[in-house]
């Protein structure tokens, strides 16, 4: 085989294998389309679960998840805000940084039910939040800091440094710097990695499970102290624990969910075209 | 004629490497002092020290003495906000920031807190003729500075410089990205500026050195060959290194 047909045959290789990736994806989708999209109407949107989850809509646990989602962006937008100027603008490398970092690594490899259980010793417990609302933003914002911290330390790294130069050579303060300066250009990346840690927050189950999850509860919440029923945990209760439950709910309730986590990857990657688009240097 | 800034027997390490040597430079109020010599000689750090925009790097020490109107400028407890508001600085490349032409210059005067929106227009204007830039442009305040072309966004760069009303203009190889023309505009604009700032200049243009400073330095290996008035350092070099680098012969 002479060079140009490995040439040839890489090129086909590698264009293959690209494709291939994007097969399971789209297979998914159309398999719960497929399976869901039955279920799908106005009542089965607005309506609280009947007759032992058989019949009725999934109203509670779509509500409790935007609540849990917006919780979770209130708990980690700060923290990991805070925690990637620090580590991008302010932090010396030395010892403590490096602990820093470490740290965050290893916080994105534990398993999600151990953030569950940490959550339900630390915040149900030990600060006796009780099973509510709260105690699972606090567990999910926890879960969601290590992506976040990353994209934004990315987004604020990937600021110029002449505007820094500039901005402390006009006799600006280093927080008017990155005030003025670097978060503006840095703040699509950011909004970019929370987006998509939110999207991964709104489909864990593990996290929720001993922290806010309710099986059944018709009721919505009234306070960030009440429990609430979560999308991903009442997919997993009607899918295992009732029996008899009609699978086109099944296929439905997880269509919403799949919706609701990709239009969020959607929003993510249009909010990340567009600041691309706008950059002008 | 008074020294605006005294640097006295200044040293300055990258950490184990001594970059600058013993420096005792007299920068003169209201001229323009050229530093020249070859890449690497220390001439941009030099500059940097005056405003101590090399704090910035870490694993930087300095040693002696840089007296800005008698005041040393390393001593504790020194406000390098308040310092590099005194000493203002243009870059080699132009470097606007992403932002109208307007808030480019606004932006010094405004972290500084020095005027409100009525007094900021008037700054704003001033600092563009200032700059030479304002008939050009004045129509347009709120185009993207990224517009302009490289020679006008570097006098952008002048008037964000001046706009917080500096004592001392340091300018690091202000036109080595502009072509003929645009560096002549910018030179034309220092003679200007000269009458009411000290500058001092890095240029790796001897030509220009000539052309508009009153005073220029020599820079070997981070230590000052020859200083003087730059009509007798160019006519008459007192030392060889210094006459066989305007030469042309070492560099």
């Amino acid at each position: 085989m002479n060079r140009q047909q490995t040439n040839r045959l890489a090129m086909a290789l590698i264009t293959g294998v690209a494709i291939l990736v994007v097969v399971p994806i789209v297979l998914v989708i159309l398999f719960v389309l497929y399976n869901g999209i039955g279920a799908i109407n106005w009542e089965f949107i607005t309506a609280a679960p009947r007759n032992g989850m058989r019949e009725g809509g999934i109203w509670p646990a779509l509500l409790g998840t935007i609540f849990l989602t917006f919780g979770t962006a209130i708990i980690s937008f700060p923290l990991a805000i805070g925690a990637a100027i620090y580590l991008s603008e302010y932090a010396a490398d030395n010892r403590m940084t490096r602990m820093v970092r470490l740290a965050i690594v290893n916080l994105a490899g534990i398993p999600s039910i151990v953030y569950g259980l940490f959550g339900l010793g630390a915040f149900v417990l030990f600060l006796e939040f009780g099973t509510s609302i709260l105690a699972g933003s606090l567990t999910l914002g926890l879960l969601t800091l290590p992506v976040v911290i990353s994209t934004a330390e990315e987004a604020i790294a990937s600021v110029p440094q002449q505007f820094r130069t500039v901005s402390l050579s006009l006799g600006a303060t280093r927080w008017q710097t990155i005030r003025h300066q670097v978060l503006p250009h840095a703040l699509p990346g950011i909004l970019t990695g929370v987006i998509l840690g939110l999207g991964r927050a709104a489909g864990e189950t593990a996290p929720i499970l001993f922290t806010v999850a309710a099986f059944y509860l018709p009721n919505l919440p009234h306070s960030i102290f009440d429990q609430t029923m979560a999308l991903p945990y009442h997919l997993y209760v009607i899918s295992t624990q009732v029996p008899g439950m009609p699978l086109e709910i099944q296929y439905g309730t997880a269509l919403v969910l799949l919706l609701i986590v990709l239009s969020l990857t959607l929003v993510a990657t249009f909010v990340r075209t567009s600041m691309r688009r706008r950059r002008e240097w | 004629m008074e020294n605006k800034i005294d640097v006295q027997d200044f040293n300055f390490y990258y950490g184990s490497f001594h970059a600058l040597k013993g420096l005792t430079i007299p920068i003169r109020e209201r001229q323009i002092t050229a530093l020249i010599g070859p890449s690497g000689c220390g001439k941009s750090t030099f500059l940097r020290s005056l405003n101590r925009m090399n704090d910035t790097i870490a694993g930087t020490r300095a040693t002696g003495e840089v007296l800005l109107d008698g005041q040393n400028i390393y001593a504790p407890h020194v406000d390098v906000t308040e310092l590099r508001h005194r000493v203002g600085m243009v870059f080699q490349r132009p470097n606007p920031f992403p932002q109208s032409i307007y808030d480019n210059v606004a932006f010094g005067p405004r972290v500084l807190g020095m005027a409100g929106s009525k007094a900021l227009d008037r700054i704003v204007q001033e600092s563009l003729e200032g700059a030479g830039l304002w008939g050009e442009i004045k129509h347009r305040l709120q185009d993207p500075a990224l517009s302009l072309n490289p020679g006008q966004q570097q006098r952008l760069c002048i008037a964000r410089a001046i706009a917080v009303k500096p004592e001392v203009i340091l300018m690091d190889e202000p036109c080595s990205a502009l072509d003929p023309v645009a560096t002549l505009k910018v030179e034309e604009l220092m003679r200007i500026l000269a009458k009411e700032y000290t500058i001092v200049i890095v240029t790796h243009n001897m030509q220009q050195a000539a052309r508009v400073s009153d005073f220029t330095g020599f820079f070997w290996l981070g230590e000052l060959v020859e200083f003087g008035p730059t009509a007798q350092l160019f006519a008459t070099p007192q030392a060889e290194l210094t006459e066989s680098y305007i030469t042309g012969r070492r560099g």
